[in-house]
């Protein structure tokens, strides 16, 4: 008896024993990027993966249970999660986490947002008020959130602050050079129409200087109707209309390659976060991939 | 005249475009051309002075559009200088480009101060049409006296609760919840509260206090909101006993284990006043639960629930059974009005659930399997409108098996079985709502339903209904619109 008792304590005790730092990221870019700058010294897991869209998972028992032990939460917000995150966070029972804690980390608060809604009005779709949520497809912006997580990874965790901005000077040079890189490379792209599925690409068209004249989506969050792709077929019918039609791995492929095929304008599945595709394993490969695939769409119509 | 046509703009677009161009100038001209001929007199001189009135405005706005360029120059300037990614970070070479300034978050930012803390609101709108062979006024399952919130949508078209949610947190520390369904039944329209509770957010090792009216957390489905069920009604166990959900006024704890395996364990007590509990019993703490939960998943497709939770109450006068309409006149063959309970309760819950959903992109594609087993034991007296107070022991079960599948996004199919089983109660209680029937009481359920986004919902669902004294098809069609805020749902 006096056996069982012990054991029972101790595997409840022994998270506790642990003394890395845990980050608990909503998406995989977040997760990442804690690896980056963190190391060994911290142990991340993410909330979802590239191959689910992250505005609607299930807030699920195995999250709610990362959630309690997580020193720190980093997540895109701007209302991406609004769908599950809140019930985490009311079930998880985690003050160390609440929102405007310096456990909780938003971030699209620490860039330039794009599509802010003037008006939020769900006639015109899932609008987000305060911004398009997709932040990670600019490299930049990950740079950004970068600095602004190891500030509070060194807050929370004091003892190994030292080696947390270590961490965010290396992935620092290594980043730039890395932009240097993937900015020479697309310099061609510049100026290229992109039919996307969903707003989920803004900060890469801004970046690289893609033009986005229409979403495969009637209005955000609504999925492609018919009478929809019979418009865009009339618009962009014409080849040379547009360059490429773009799609996420967990947006279904069906409206993309029957729009493709009937304009001739190459289909392309793009990853949207690390994991999304099997090159894109890391964040540098994340945008070697994006980079790849859009010089040369052929061939990654369906994978 | 040449029609420009933009890129973006649709058929409809530019035909209103068309129709403006001709009908603008038209509408001037005619109302030039109506108030022309009185006025030739007087124009001469009128015109003279128009005209220098024109010429004085026109000055004026000149200097201000001028003054207006000036200063969007200026401002332009200032912005090169400070941001020099420039407007939508273009392509540029890393040694030009200097870091983004963060901005803060744009929050909502509203006219004067005493808006910018109010709280989410959203309302939910409800409405159904149900045909059924039966009168569901006259519902009832032998052995099993429904109460509580148990009843049936009126024949033909009637409006659902609307539910009114409004929440936000009180202070760094505490945070609350309101739902007020307003309510029309029988005629009579009220405001109900559903759950009025506030809970904490920074209470240590991962507990929390909820306080106030809630919905019990035993059961997997006794806290879920009706609009966010799968069915257009609870499962037979939840109607029988639960009377559709319990909800109470209390205090409810609930510790999380800091375990990689997820176990939650709870414990309320509360008032005892609402069905199956009743009276306040005990001066008012009539009734306690406790409830064990646990998940996980497995791979990235499939998460489930399990869990177990246990209800006691000391029950007083707790009235149940006898349908809705006061003037039936069976009274005399049966006793068919209102019994009233007086004893203790004790109710026991298993409830399992499996989802399925490739790669976890739920959207997309999902399955959904749950099951809940409910045994509960009565132990007091019932008191019947003819034959007085008779002791009553008696074990009761039931459960009920359920499934959803989603196929490709918005579409969604459903299929449940609900069966009930009671002891005989004894000999005294022949010809009473208490004796159940010689066949178990069980109901066939198939639903369909469309989602046109995540705030609305159109659902037909078809029962054959073997619970009652006979058996009943039921037809029913159900909308569930919600407008703003809405809150995340759980697993």
């Amino acid at each position: 008896m006096k056996n069982i008792i012990f054991a029972i304590t101790l595997l409840l005790v022994a998270p506790l024993l642990n003394a890395d730092m845990n980050i608990f990221a909503c998406e995989p870019e977040w997760a990442a990027v804690a690896d980056e700058i963190g190391g060994d010294h911290v142990k991340t897991s993410s909330a979802t993966n590239a191959l689910q869209d992250p505005h609607y998972i299930q807030a699920r028992p195995s999250l709610i249970s990362k959630l309690r032990r997580a020193d720190l939460l980093v997540c895109s917000g701007a209302q991406l999660e609004i769908g599950w995150l809140p019930m985490l966070l009311r079930k998880g029972n985690n003050p160390a986490i609440k929102p405007g804690s310096t456990g909780y980390l938003e971030a699209s608060q620490y860039v330039k947002r794009l599509d802010v809604a003037l008006s939020s009005d769900r006639s015109q779709g899932d609008v987000h008020p305060q911004g398009n949520p997709h932040i990670q497809t600019n490299p930049h912006n990950i740079l950004l959130v970068a600095q602004a997580m190891a500030e509070r990874m060194a807050q929370l965790d004091a003892d190994n602050a030292e080696s947390y901005r270590q961490g965010l000077e290396s992935f620092r040079q290594r980043w730039t050079t890395a932009i240097q890189g993937w900015e020479n490379r697309a310099a061609g792209l510049k100026g290229k129409r992109v039919i996307a599925h969903h707003r989920s690409w803004v900060y890469l068209e801004a970046w690289l200087g893609l033009e986005e004249v229409a979403t495969l989506e009637p209005v955000p969050g609504i999925p492609p109707t018919a009478g929809h792709l019979g418009d865009l077929l009339d618009r962009f019918g014409d080849s040379g209309a547009a360059d490429f039609i773009i799609r996420a791995p967990f947006q279904s492929e069906k409206a993309s390659l029957w729009l493709a095929e009937r304009t001739g304008i190459p289909a392309v599945m793009l990853p949207l976060t690390v994991g999304g595709t099997e090159q894109a394993t890391d964040l540098f490969k994340f945008f070697d991939d994006i980079i790849h695939r859009l010089l040369s769409p052929e061939g990654h119509s369906k994978n | 005249m040449p029609v420009i046509e933009a890129m973006t703009d649709g058929p409809k677009t530019i035909f209103m475009e068309k129709v403006m161009r001709f009908l603008i100038p038209g509408i001037i001209w005619a109302c030039l051309m109506s108030t022309a001929p009185p006025l030739l007199a007087q124009q001469q001189t009128e015109i003279d002075i128009l005209r220098s009135e024109l010429a004085e405005m026109r000055a004026d706005y000149e200097a201000r559009i001028a003054l207006l360029e000036q200063r969007l120059d200026e401002a332009e300037k200032k912005a090169g200088e400070q941001t020099a990614s420039s407007d939508e970070q273009t392509v540029q070479t890393v040694a030009q480009s200097t870091p983004w300034q963060p901005e803060p978050s744009t929050s909502q930012v509203r006219g004067d101060g005493n808006s910018a803390f109010n709280p989410a609101i959203g309302v939910i709108f409800q409405g159904q049409a149900w045909a059924y062979e039966n009168d569901p006024e006259d519902y009832q399952i032998p052995g099993f006296p429904l109460g509580g919130h148990v009843h049936r949508p009126e024949e033909g078209f009637s409006l659902g609760e609307i539910e009114i949610n409004i929440s936000a947190n009180v202070d760094d520390k505490f945070t609350a919840w309101l739902t007020a369904p307003i309510v029309i039944e029988e005629g009579e329209t009220g405001i109900e509260v559903e759950e009025a509770w506030v809970e904490t957010m920074t209470l240590p090792a991962g507990l929390s206090l909820r306080m106030g009216r809630f919905y019990s957390s035993i059961g997997y489905l006794n806290d879920k909101h009706q609009h966010a069920w799968d069915f257009a009604d609870n499962p037979l166990v939840y109607q029988a006993f639960l009377g559709n959900h319990y909800n109470d006024d209390g205090l409810q704890a609930r510790w999380l284990a800091p375990t990689d395996f997820y176990l939650e364990l709870g414990a309320e007590i509360t008032r005892g006043d609402q069905y199956p509990a009743g009276g306040a019993g005990n001066s008012g703490f009539g009734s306690y639960t406790l409830h064990a939960l646990t998940g996980g998943d497995v791979g990235t497709s499939h998460s489930w629930q399990a869990g177990l939770s246990y209800l006691q109450a000391e029950v007083e006068d707790r009235e149940s059974g006898g349908g809705h309409d006061h003037d039936h006149d069976h009274e005399e063959e049966h006793d068919n009005g209102p019994v009233v309970f007086s004893g203790d309760t004790d109710l026991l819950i298993a409830e399992f659930v499996w989802k399925w959903s490739p790669n976890g992109n739920w959207r997309q594609r999902n399955f959904v399997i749950q099951a809940e087993y409910m045994w509960r034991n009565e132990d007091g007296s019932y008191t019947l409108p003819e034959s007085g107070s008779l002791p009553y022991d008696t074990d009761q079960q039931g459960w009920y098996l359920q499934a959803v599948y989603q196929p490709f996004p918005r579409w969604r199919f459903g299929a449940r079985y609900d069966r009930l089983s009671s002891d005989y109660p004894g000999d005294a209680f022949i010809d009473t709502p208490l004796m159940p029937a010689q066949n178990n009481p069980r109901r066939y359920s198939i639903m369909a339903d469309w989602s046109n986004s995540e705030f609305s919902r159109l659902r037909l669902q078809y029962m054959l209904d073997k619970a009652g004294i006979e058996d009943d098809n039921q037809v029913g069609l159900q909308y569930i619109f919600s407008i703003g805020a809405h809150g995340a749902h759980s697993f």
